[in-house]
Protein backbone atom coordinates (compact mmCIF):
# COMPACT_ATOMS: atom_id res chain seq x y z
CA UNK A 1 0.00 0.00 0.00
CA UNK A 2 2.44 2.64 1.38
CA UNK A 3 4.60 1.54 -1.72
CA UNK A 4 1.94 1.85 -4.12
CA UNK A 5 1.62 5.75 -2.40
CA UNK A 6 5.27 6.07 -2.90
CA UNK A 7 5.38 4.83 -7.07
CA UNK A 8 1.76 7.34 -7.13
CA UNK A 9 4.03 10.45 -5.72
CA UNK A 10 6.99 9.74 -7.31
CA UNK A 11 4.95 9.59 -10.65
CA UNK A 12 3.17 12.94 -9.76
CA UNK A 13 6.27 14.54 -8.95
CA UNK A 14 7.88 13.30 -12.41
CA UNK A 15 5.04 14.64 -14.43
CA UNK A 16 5.33 18.00 -12.23
CA UNK A 17 8.94 18.07 -13.29
CA UNK A 18 8.28 17.49 -16.96
CA UNK A 19 5.86 20.33 -17.29
CA UNK A 20 7.00 22.95 -14.84
CA UNK A 21 10.68 22.39 -14.77
CA UNK A 22 11.64 25.30 -17.11
CA UNK A 23 9.47 27.49 -16.17
CA UNK A 24 10.55 27.27 -12.50
CA UNK A 25 13.58 27.73 -13.51
CA UNK A 26 13.11 31.02 -15.39
CA UNK A 27 11.20 32.16 -12.54
CA UNK A 28 14.23 31.43 -10.07
CA UNK A 29 16.80 32.54 -11.94
CA UNK A 30 15.43 35.78 -13.62
CA UNK A 31 16.76 37.95 -10.67
CA UNK A 32 19.91 36.71 -9.62
CA UNK A 33 20.83 35.05 -13.56
CA UNK A 34 22.20 31.85 -11.09
CA UNK A 35 20.89 29.39 -13.43
CA UNK A 36 23.26 26.87 -11.39
CA UNK A 37 21.70 28.04 -7.82
CA UNK A 38 18.21 27.43 -9.48
CA UNK A 39 18.81 23.92 -10.43
CA UNK A 40 20.50 23.08 -7.73
CA UNK A 41 17.74 24.09 -5.64
CA UNK A 42 14.71 23.38 -7.47
CA UNK A 43 16.67 19.83 -7.71
CA UNK A 44 16.65 19.32 -3.53
CA UNK A 45 13.36 20.92 -3.48
CA UNK A 46 12.13 17.53 -6.35
CA UNK A 47 14.05 15.61 -3.39
CA UNK A 48 11.95 16.62 -0.59
CA UNK A 49 8.65 16.65 -2.68
CA UNK A 50 9.39 12.74 -2.90
CA UNK A 51 10.11 12.64 1.18
CA UNK A 52 7.21 14.60 2.18
CA UNK A 53 4.24 14.14 0.01
CA UNK A 54 3.83 10.70 0.46
CA UNK A 55 3.72 11.48 4.48
CA UNK A 56 1.41 14.76 3.98
CA UNK A 57 -0.20 13.91 0.30
CA UNK A 58 0.73 16.03 -2.84
CA UNK A 59 -0.19 19.57 -2.22
CA UNK A 60 -3.01 21.24 -4.32
CA UNK A 61 -0.48 22.97 -6.15
CA UNK A 62 2.37 21.15 -6.33
CA UNK A 63 4.33 23.64 -8.61
CA UNK A 64 3.85 26.46 -6.38
CA UNK A 65 4.95 23.84 -3.18
CA UNK A 66 8.33 23.47 -5.19
CA UNK A 67 9.21 27.07 -6.06
CA UNK A 68 8.40 27.86 -2.14
CA UNK A 69 10.95 25.79 -0.73
CA UNK A 70 13.35 26.57 -3.41
CA UNK A 71 13.39 29.90 -2.94
CA UNK A 72 13.33 29.67 0.82
CA UNK A 73 16.76 26.81 -0.12
CA UNK A 74 18.02 30.43 -1.76
CA UNK A 75 17.31 32.87 0.71
CA UNK A 76 19.02 30.33 3.21
CA UNK A 77 22.00 29.94 1.30
CA UNK A 78 21.69 33.76 0.80
CA UNK A 79 21.97 34.28 4.00
CA UNK A 80 25.07 32.06 5.09
CA UNK A 81 26.30 29.42 4.52
CA UNK A 82 27.91 28.22 7.14
CA UNK A 83 24.01 28.78 9.07
CA UNK A 84 22.79 26.65 6.45
CA UNK A 85 25.32 24.17 6.97
CA UNK A 86 24.94 24.20 10.73
CA UNK A 87 21.18 24.55 11.25
CA UNK A 88 18.81 21.37 10.42
CA UNK A 89 16.46 21.98 8.20
CA UNK A 90 13.07 24.09 8.91
CA UNK A 91 10.07 22.02 7.49
CA UNK A 92 7.63 24.46 8.18
CA UNK A 93 8.48 27.07 6.14
CA UNK A 94 7.96 25.28 3.29
CA UNK A 95 4.48 23.64 5.00
CA UNK A 96 1.83 24.13 1.45
CA UNK A 97 -0.47 25.84 3.87
CA UNK A 98 2.07 28.61 4.31
CA UNK A 99 2.78 28.71 0.73
CA UNK A 100 2.35 32.09 -1.22
CA UNK A 101 3.77 31.81 -4.40
CA UNK A 102 1.86 30.46 -7.10
CA UNK A 103 4.24 30.55 -10.34
CA UNK A 104 0.83 29.99 -12.54
CA UNK A 105 -0.13 33.95 -11.17
CA UNK A 106 3.84 34.60 -12.77
CA UNK A 107 4.22 35.71 -16.34
CA UNK A 108 5.97 32.79 -18.25
CA UNK A 109 9.55 33.73 -18.04
CA UNK A 110 10.75 30.97 -20.50
CA UNK A 111 11.64 33.20 -22.84
CA UNK A 112 13.46 35.62 -21.24
CA UNK A 113 15.58 32.36 -20.06
CA UNK A 114 15.97 31.00 -23.64
CA UNK A 115 16.69 34.70 -24.91
CA UNK A 116 19.56 34.56 -22.03
CA UNK A 117 21.16 31.13 -22.96
CA UNK A 118 20.93 31.93 -26.90
CA UNK A 119 22.21 34.91 -26.62
CA UNK A 120 25.50 36.10 -28.53
CA UNK A 121 28.05 36.17 -26.15
CA UNK A 122 27.14 32.26 -25.60
CA UNK A 123 29.38 29.87 -27.80
CA UNK A 124 27.05 29.16 -30.48
CA UNK A 125 27.41 25.22 -30.01
CA UNK A 126 26.39 25.07 -26.60
CA UNK A 127 23.00 27.28 -26.74
CA UNK A 128 21.01 24.49 -27.85
CA UNK A 129 22.22 22.07 -25.50
CA UNK A 130 21.88 24.65 -22.87
CA UNK A 131 18.00 25.04 -23.19
CA UNK A 132 17.65 21.51 -23.27
CA UNK A 133 19.21 21.58 -20.15
CA UNK A 134 17.68 24.75 -18.35
CA UNK A 135 14.24 24.71 -19.88
CA UNK A 136 13.72 21.41 -20.32
CA UNK A 137 15.51 19.76 -17.61
CA UNK A 138 17.67 17.33 -19.42
CA UNK A 139 20.50 16.04 -17.80
CA UNK A 140 23.85 16.51 -19.59
CA UNK A 141 24.79 13.20 -20.02
CA UNK A 142 21.65 12.73 -22.18
CA UNK A 143 22.52 15.99 -23.82
CA UNK A 144 25.99 14.06 -24.27
CA UNK A 145 24.43 11.43 -26.03
CA UNK A 146 22.42 13.20 -28.34
CA UNK A 147 24.92 15.39 -29.35
CA UNK A 148 27.63 12.51 -29.82
CA UNK A 149 29.83 14.65 -27.07
CA UNK A 150 31.92 12.95 -24.16
CA UNK A 151 29.71 13.56 -20.83
CA UNK A 152 32.44 15.42 -19.08
CA UNK A 153 33.44 17.74 -21.87
CA UNK A 154 29.43 18.44 -22.16
CA UNK A 155 28.92 18.98 -18.46
CA UNK A 156 32.18 21.46 -18.07
CA UNK A 157 30.61 23.32 -21.18
CA UNK A 158 27.25 24.20 -19.38
CA UNK A 159 28.47 24.63 -16.32
CA UNK A 160 31.40 27.40 -18.38
CA UNK A 161 28.30 28.65 -20.17
CA UNK A 162 25.57 29.29 -16.86
CA UNK A 163 29.02 30.83 -14.92
CA UNK A 164 29.09 33.13 -17.71
CA UNK A 165 25.68 34.51 -17.61
CA UNK A 166 25.75 35.13 -14.25
CA UNK A 167 29.21 36.90 -14.22
CA UNK A 168 28.47 39.01 -17.04
CA UNK A 169 25.16 39.54 -15.96
CA UNK A 170 23.19 38.50 -19.73
CA UNK A 171 20.05 39.57 -18.98
CA UNK A 172 17.03 37.41 -18.94
CA UNK A 173 15.16 39.54 -20.92
CA UNK A 174 12.86 40.12 -23.98
CA UNK A 175 15.32 42.06 -26.86
CA UNK A 176 14.06 45.15 -28.34
CA UNK A 177 12.10 45.54 -31.51
CA UNK A 178 15.45 46.43 -33.44
CA UNK A 179 17.39 43.94 -31.45
CA UNK A 180 14.26 41.27 -31.94
CA UNK A 181 15.30 39.76 -35.83
CA UNK A 182 18.95 39.22 -34.92
CA UNK A 183 18.35 37.75 -31.53
CA UNK A 184 15.48 35.78 -32.36
CA UNK A 185 17.37 33.65 -34.78
CA UNK A 186 19.69 32.14 -32.31
CA UNK A 187 16.73 30.90 -30.09
CA UNK A 188 14.57 29.65 -33.41
CA UNK A 189 18.13 27.73 -34.27
CA UNK A 190 18.74 26.62 -30.73
CA UNK A 191 15.16 25.23 -31.10
CA UNK A 192 15.72 24.14 -34.89
CA UNK A 193 19.07 22.30 -33.05
CA UNK A 194 16.47 20.17 -31.21
CA UNK A 195 14.43 19.06 -33.78
CA UNK A 196 17.59 18.62 -35.86
CA UNK A 197 19.09 16.26 -33.23
CA UNK A 198 15.80 14.08 -34.05
CA UNK A 199 17.50 13.45 -37.52
CA UNK A 200 21.30 12.81 -36.36
CA UNK A 201 19.18 10.82 -33.63
CA UNK A 202 17.21 8.82 -35.75
CA UNK A 203 20.74 8.03 -37.42
CA UNK A 204 22.54 6.94 -34.72
CA UNK A 205 20.85 6.80 -31.13
CA UNK A 206 17.66 5.03 -31.77
CA UNK A 207 13.73 5.98 -31.95
CA UNK A 208 12.65 6.82 -28.48
CA UNK A 209 14.96 9.75 -28.09
CA UNK A 210 14.61 11.18 -31.50
CA UNK A 211 10.48 10.90 -30.50
CA UNK A 212 11.04 12.46 -27.32
CA UNK A 213 12.80 15.41 -28.70
CA UNK A 214 10.62 16.04 -31.15
CA UNK A 215 7.80 16.47 -28.80
CA UNK A 216 10.24 18.75 -27.18
CA UNK A 217 11.07 20.63 -29.94
CA UNK A 218 7.37 20.88 -30.95
CA UNK A 219 6.95 22.40 -27.85
CA UNK A 220 9.18 24.91 -27.67
CA UNK A 221 8.41 26.17 -31.00
CA UNK A 222 4.27 26.48 -30.27
CA UNK A 223 5.66 28.59 -27.17
CA UNK A 224 7.62 30.67 -28.97
CA UNK A 225 5.28 31.16 -31.95
CA UNK A 226 2.82 32.00 -28.91
CA UNK A 227 4.80 34.42 -27.00
CA UNK A 228 6.06 36.00 -30.13
CA UNK A 229 3.15 36.09 -32.78
CA UNK A 230 4.89 38.73 -34.50
CA UNK A 231 7.69 37.33 -35.79
CA UNK A 232 6.93 35.25 -39.03
CA UNK A 233 10.09 33.12 -38.69
CA UNK A 234 8.79 31.88 -34.90
CA UNK A 235 5.81 31.00 -36.69
CA UNK A 236 7.77 29.10 -39.79
CA UNK A 237 9.23 27.07 -36.97
CA UNK A 238 6.07 26.17 -35.56
CA UNK A 239 4.47 25.50 -38.84
CA UNK A 240 8.11 23.21 -39.95
CA UNK A 241 7.80 21.31 -37.02
CA UNK A 242 4.20 20.44 -37.16
CA UNK A 243 4.59 19.11 -40.45
CA UNK A 244 6.93 16.84 -39.66
CA UNK A 245 5.49 15.47 -36.15
CA UNK A 246 2.05 15.09 -37.84
CA UNK A 247 3.81 12.48 -40.27
CA UNK A 248 5.09 10.64 -36.99
CA UNK A 249 3.00 7.92 -37.42
CA UNK A 250 3.53 7.29 -41.11
CA UNK A 251 7.03 7.01 -41.08
CA UNK A 252 6.79 3.39 -39.56
CA UNK A 253 4.82 0.66 -41.05
CA UNK A 254 2.37 -1.45 -38.95
CA UNK A 255 5.85 -3.47 -38.87
CA UNK A 256 8.01 -1.01 -37.34
CA UNK A 257 9.62 -0.39 -40.95
CA UNK A 258 10.91 3.29 -42.00
CA UNK A 259 8.34 4.68 -44.54
CA UNK A 260 10.03 7.32 -46.77
CA UNK A 261 7.96 10.47 -47.32
CA UNK A 262 7.32 9.51 -51.12
CA UNK A 263 5.34 6.27 -49.92
CA UNK A 264 3.74 7.51 -47.09
CA UNK A 265 -0.02 6.69 -46.57
CA UNK A 266 -1.46 9.81 -46.22
CA UNK A 267 -4.53 9.10 -44.25
CA UNK A 268 -2.14 8.35 -40.97
CA UNK A 269 -0.81 11.96 -41.56
CA UNK A 270 -2.17 14.03 -38.38
CA UNK A 271 -4.46 16.27 -40.17
CA UNK A 272 -4.91 18.54 -36.68
CA UNK A 273 -1.08 19.00 -36.65
CA UNK A 274 -1.06 19.90 -40.26
CA UNK A 275 -4.19 22.37 -40.21
CA UNK A 276 -2.51 24.24 -37.37
CA UNK A 277 1.09 24.21 -39.20
CA UNK A 278 -0.86 25.58 -42.19
CA UNK A 279 -2.65 28.36 -40.12
CA UNK A 280 0.94 29.63 -38.75
CA UNK A 281 2.34 29.57 -42.22
CA UNK A 282 -0.12 31.58 -43.30
CA UNK A 283 -0.22 34.40 -40.45
CA UNK A 284 3.81 34.13 -41.06
CA UNK A 285 3.26 35.30 -44.68
CA UNK A 286 1.52 38.22 -44.21
CA UNK A 287 4.87 39.86 -42.56
CA UNK A 288 5.95 39.79 -45.54
CA UNK A 289 9.32 38.71 -44.03
CA UNK A 290 10.59 35.73 -45.69
CA UNK A 291 13.39 33.16 -43.74
CA UNK A 292 14.58 30.25 -43.67
CA UNK A 293 11.94 28.73 -40.87
CA UNK A 294 9.27 29.61 -43.26
CA UNK A 295 10.87 28.21 -46.80
CA UNK A 296 11.37 25.37 -44.99
CA UNK A 297 7.99 25.06 -43.80
CA UNK A 298 6.89 25.60 -47.26
CA UNK A 299 8.19 22.63 -48.40
CA UNK A 300 6.44 20.59 -45.56
CA UNK A 301 3.31 21.92 -47.10
CA UNK A 302 4.24 21.02 -51.02
CA UNK A 303 4.31 17.75 -49.22
CA UNK A 304 1.36 17.65 -47.19
CA UNK A 305 -0.65 19.04 -50.04
CA UNK A 306 -0.06 15.05 -51.22
CA UNK A 307 -3.20 14.13 -49.03
CA UNK A 308 -5.75 16.24 -50.79
CA UNK A 309 -4.11 16.18 -54.68
CA UNK A 310 -2.49 12.65 -54.24
CA UNK A 311 0.59 14.06 -55.73
CA UNK A 312 3.53 15.71 -55.24
CA UNK A 313 4.44 19.46 -56.83
CA UNK A 314 8.27 18.13 -56.85
CA UNK A 315 9.01 20.99 -59.52
CA UNK A 316 7.73 23.56 -56.44
CA UNK A 317 9.83 21.93 -54.00
CA UNK A 318 12.85 21.89 -56.30
CA UNK A 319 12.17 25.77 -56.26
CA UNK A 320 11.90 26.35 -52.71
CA UNK A 321 15.10 24.39 -51.83
CA UNK A 322 16.96 26.58 -54.09
CA UNK A 323 15.42 29.56 -52.42
CA UNK A 324 16.82 28.35 -49.27
CA UNK A 325 19.77 27.21 -50.01
CA UNK A 326 20.44 30.68 -51.63
CA UNK A 327 19.11 32.21 -48.20
CA UNK A 328 20.41 29.58 -45.76
CA UNK A 329 23.02 27.08 -47.28
CA UNK A 330 23.07 23.71 -45.62
CA UNK A 331 24.41 20.30 -46.48
CA UNK A 332 20.81 18.89 -45.87
CA UNK A 333 18.85 21.63 -48.25
CA UNK A 334 21.67 20.34 -50.56
CA UNK A 335 20.72 16.42 -50.26
CA UNK A 336 16.84 17.78 -50.28
CA UNK A 337 17.44 19.27 -53.36
CA UNK A 338 19.18 16.57 -55.01
CA UNK A 339 16.23 14.17 -53.50
CA UNK A 340 13.40 16.51 -55.02
CA UNK A 341 14.94 16.92 -58.55
CA UNK A 342 15.19 13.17 -58.84
CA UNK A 343 11.90 13.40 -58.32
CA UNK A 344 10.71 15.97 -60.55
CA UNK A 345 8.80 15.14 -64.41
CA UNK A 346 10.50 18.96 -64.94
CA UNK A 347 12.50 18.22 -68.19
CA UNK A 348 15.51 20.41 -66.87
CA UNK A 349 15.18 17.75 -64.06
CA UNK A 350 15.59 14.41 -63.06
CA UNK A 351 18.10 11.97 -61.53
CA UNK A 352 20.89 13.26 -63.42
CA UNK A 353 20.44 16.75 -62.13
CA UNK A 354 20.46 15.27 -58.80
CA UNK A 355 23.52 13.74 -58.96
CA UNK A 356 25.21 16.83 -60.59
CA UNK A 357 24.14 18.93 -57.26
CA UNK A 358 25.32 16.43 -54.92
CA UNK A 359 28.68 15.86 -56.67
CA UNK A 360 29.44 19.78 -56.80
CA UNK A 361 28.95 19.96 -52.80
CA UNK A 362 30.77 16.79 -52.08
CA UNK A 363 34.01 18.37 -50.62
CA UNK A 364 31.89 19.99 -48.15
CA UNK A 365 29.96 17.64 -47.44
CA UNK A 366 32.30 14.75 -46.40
CA UNK A 367 32.02 11.13 -45.74
CA UNK A 368 30.35 10.47 -42.71
CA UNK A 369 26.70 12.17 -43.66
CA UNK A 370 24.43 9.25 -44.08
CA UNK A 371 22.00 11.31 -46.27
CA UNK A 372 24.52 12.05 -48.90
CA UNK A 373 24.75 8.33 -49.53
CA UNK A 374 21.60 6.88 -49.23
CA UNK A 375 20.13 9.76 -51.17
CA UNK A 376 23.09 9.30 -54.01
CA UNK A 377 21.98 5.86 -53.94
CA UNK A 378 18.68 6.21 -54.67
CA UNK A 379 19.21 8.68 -57.13
CA UNK A 380 21.89 6.54 -59.02
CA UNK A 381 19.18 3.18 -59.20
CA UNK A 382 16.66 5.71 -60.54
CA UNK A 383 19.26 6.58 -63.78
CA UNK A 384 20.20 3.03 -63.70
CA UNK A 385 23.70 2.65 -62.17
CA UNK A 386 22.94 -0.42 -60.18
CA UNK A 387 26.46 -1.53 -59.49
CA UNK A 388 27.12 2.23 -57.51
CA UNK A 389 24.20 2.30 -56.14
CA UNK A 390 24.71 -1.12 -54.40
CA UNK A 391 27.69 0.74 -52.88
CA UNK A 392 26.13 3.97 -52.18
CA UNK A 393 23.25 1.94 -50.32
CA UNK A 394 26.06 -0.14 -48.51
CA UNK A 395 27.86 2.67 -47.38
CA UNK A 396 24.76 4.30 -46.20
CA UNK A 397 23.81 1.12 -44.05
CA UNK A 398 27.05 1.26 -42.58
CA UNK A 399 26.24 5.14 -41.26
CA UNK A 400 23.18 4.43 -40.28
CA UNK A 401 22.45 3.56 -36.41
CA UNK A 402 18.49 3.00 -36.87
CA UNK A 403 17.45 -0.62 -37.63
CA UNK A 404 14.51 0.28 -39.40
CA UNK A 405 16.68 2.46 -41.42
CA UNK A 406 19.24 0.14 -42.35
CA UNK A 407 16.48 -2.90 -43.37
CA UNK A 408 14.42 -0.07 -45.39
CA UNK A 409 18.25 0.76 -47.00
CA UNK A 410 18.87 -3.18 -47.82
CA UNK A 411 15.23 -3.49 -49.06
CA UNK A 412 16.64 -0.82 -51.79
CA UNK A 413 19.29 -3.23 -52.53
CA UNK A 414 17.05 -6.10 -52.94
CA UNK A 415 15.02 -4.00 -55.42
CA UNK A 416 18.19 -3.57 -57.86
CA UNK A 417 18.27 -5.85 -60.49
CA UNK A 418 20.66 -8.40 -60.02
CA UNK A 419 23.94 -7.92 -61.10
CA UNK A 420 25.41 -10.28 -64.13
CA UNK A 421 27.25 -13.11 -63.03
CA UNK A 422 30.45 -11.55 -63.62
CA UNK A 423 29.82 -9.49 -60.34
CA UNK B 1 27.34 45.99 -12.52
CA UNK B 2 31.43 47.82 -13.35
CA UNK B 3 32.38 46.56 -17.43
CA UNK B 4 36.07 46.97 -19.02
CA UNK B 5 36.09 47.82 -22.43
CA UNK B 6 39.89 46.46 -23.93
CA UNK B 7 40.40 48.15 -26.99
CA UNK B 8 42.63 46.39 -29.40
CA UNK B 9 43.85 47.41 -32.71
CA UNK B 10 46.53 47.49 -35.34
CA UNK B 11 48.20 50.52 -33.65
CA UNK B 12 50.44 51.02 -36.75
CA UNK B 13 47.03 52.15 -38.60
CA UNK B 14 47.49 55.53 -36.54
CA UNK B 15 50.63 56.07 -37.92
CA UNK B 16 49.17 55.65 -41.20
CA UNK B 17 46.32 58.05 -41.03
CA UNK B 18 46.53 61.70 -42.19
CA UNK B 19 46.55 64.27 -39.98
CA UNK B 20 42.76 65.01 -40.60
CA UNK B 21 41.85 61.46 -40.46
CA UNK B 22 43.82 61.45 -36.64
CA UNK B 23 41.77 64.73 -36.01
CA UNK B 24 38.60 63.20 -36.98
CA UNK B 25 39.09 59.82 -34.98
CA UNK B 26 40.38 62.01 -32.06
CA UNK B 27 36.97 64.27 -31.98
CA UNK B 28 35.14 60.94 -32.24
CA UNK B 29 36.77 59.55 -29.10
CA UNK B 30 35.78 63.06 -27.21
CA UNK B 31 32.19 62.83 -28.38
CA UNK B 32 31.82 59.22 -26.90
CA UNK B 33 33.77 59.95 -23.47
CA UNK B 34 30.87 62.56 -23.45
CA UNK B 35 28.38 60.52 -24.30
CA UNK B 36 29.15 58.26 -21.61
CA UNK B 37 29.94 61.33 -19.14
CA UNK B 38 26.01 62.42 -20.05
CA UNK B 39 24.51 58.95 -18.77
CA UNK B 40 26.46 58.34 -16.07
CA UNK B 41 27.59 55.56 -17.08
CA UNK B 42 32.15 56.58 -17.49
CA UNK B 43 34.24 55.46 -14.35
CA UNK B 44 37.77 55.84 -16.68
CA UNK B 45 39.61 55.45 -19.60
CA UNK B 46 42.59 56.16 -20.91
CA UNK B 47 44.06 55.58 -24.54
CA UNK B 48 47.87 54.50 -24.47
CA UNK B 49 50.86 54.94 -25.71
CA UNK B 50 51.80 52.65 -28.30
CA UNK B 51 53.26 49.35 -26.78
CA UNK B 52 56.96 50.34 -28.14
CA UNK B 53 56.74 51.87 -25.29
CA UNK B 54 55.51 48.99 -23.14
CA UNK B 55 57.67 47.58 -20.27
CA UNK B 56 56.68 44.67 -18.72
CA UNK B 57 57.87 43.52 -15.48
CA UNK B 58 57.20 40.25 -13.04
CA UNK B 59 58.55 38.53 -10.18
CA UNK B 60 57.18 35.32 -11.12
CA UNK B 61 60.74 32.70 -11.25
CA UNK B 62 62.67 35.53 -10.40
CA UNK B 63 62.07 39.31 -10.80
CA UNK B 64 62.51 40.39 -14.24
CA UNK B 65 62.61 43.89 -16.01
CA UNK B 66 61.87 43.46 -19.62
CA UNK B 67 60.90 46.01 -22.86
CA UNK B 68 57.66 45.31 -24.78
CA UNK B 69 54.47 44.56 -23.85
CA UNK B 70 53.30 40.81 -22.18
CA UNK B 71 52.09 39.70 -25.44
CA UNK B 72 53.04 39.80 -28.88
CA UNK B 73 49.90 39.83 -30.98
CA UNK B 74 48.71 41.08 -34.05
CA UNK B 75 46.09 43.60 -32.50
CA UNK B 76 47.29 45.80 -29.37
CA UNK B 77 46.08 47.27 -26.47
CA UNK B 78 45.34 50.56 -27.38
CA UNK B 79 43.33 52.17 -24.27
CA UNK B 80 40.60 51.17 -22.60
CA UNK B 81 37.15 52.21 -20.74
CA UNK B 82 35.70 51.09 -17.60
CA UNK B 83 32.10 51.80 -17.81
CA UNK B 84 28.54 50.82 -15.24
CA UNK B 85 25.78 49.42 -17.12
CA UNK B 86 23.00 47.24 -15.79
CA UNK B 87 23.54 44.34 -17.59
CA UNK B 88 26.08 43.22 -20.73
CA UNK B 89 23.49 43.86 -23.32
CA UNK B 90 23.90 47.71 -22.16
CA UNK B 91 27.93 47.19 -22.05
CA UNK B 92 27.42 45.30 -25.53
CA UNK B 93 25.21 48.72 -26.78
CA UNK B 94 28.31 50.89 -25.63
CA UNK B 95 30.61 48.87 -26.69
CA UNK B 96 28.91 49.14 -30.19
CA UNK B 97 29.00 53.07 -30.15
CA UNK B 98 32.84 53.11 -29.38
CA UNK B 99 35.04 54.56 -32.56
CA UNK B 100 37.42 51.80 -31.69
CA UNK B 101 35.38 48.79 -32.60
CA UNK B 102 35.25 50.77 -36.27
CA UNK B 103 38.56 49.71 -37.13
CA UNK B 104 39.34 47.39 -34.10
CA UNK B 105 37.91 44.94 -31.59
CA UNK B 106 36.31 45.97 -28.29
CA UNK B 107 36.68 43.02 -25.70
CA UNK B 108 34.00 43.51 -22.93
CA UNK B 109 35.16 42.18 -19.34
CA UNK B 110 32.61 42.04 -16.86
CA UNK B 111 34.44 43.08 -13.32
CA UNK B 112 35.10 40.76 -11.13
CA UNK B 113 34.95 42.61 -7.64
CA UNK B 114 31.42 42.67 -6.34
CA UNK B 115 29.32 45.74 -6.43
Amino acid sequence: MRERTATDVRARVSVTARASYGRLIAILSARSGDIAAAEDHLAEAFRRALETWPVRGVPDNPEGWLLTVARNLARDSARSATTRLTTPLDLTVTDPAAMSDDPLAIPDERLKLMFACAHPSIDHSVRTPLILQTVLGLEAAAIAAAFLVPGPTMAQRLVRAKQKIKAARIPFAIPDRSEMPARVEAVLEAIYGIYALHWIDGAQAGHDMARDLDAEALFLANLVADLLPDEPEALGLAALIGHAEARRDARRDADGRYVPLAGQDTSRWNTGLMRHAEQLLARAGTSGRMGRFQIEAAIQSVHAARRITGRTDWPAVVALYEGLLAVAPSVGGVVGLAAALGQSDDPAHGPQAGLAVLEGFRSQIGDEFQPWWATRGMLLAASGDHGEAREHFQRAIALSADVAVRAFLAEAIDKLPSQGLSS
Amino acid sequence: MRYTFLLYSEEASWAKMTPAEQQGSLAAFGAYVEALKQAGALVASDWLKPTATATTITLKGGRRIQDGPYADTKEQLGGFFVINAPDLDAAIAWAERCPAAQFGYVEVRPSNIPS
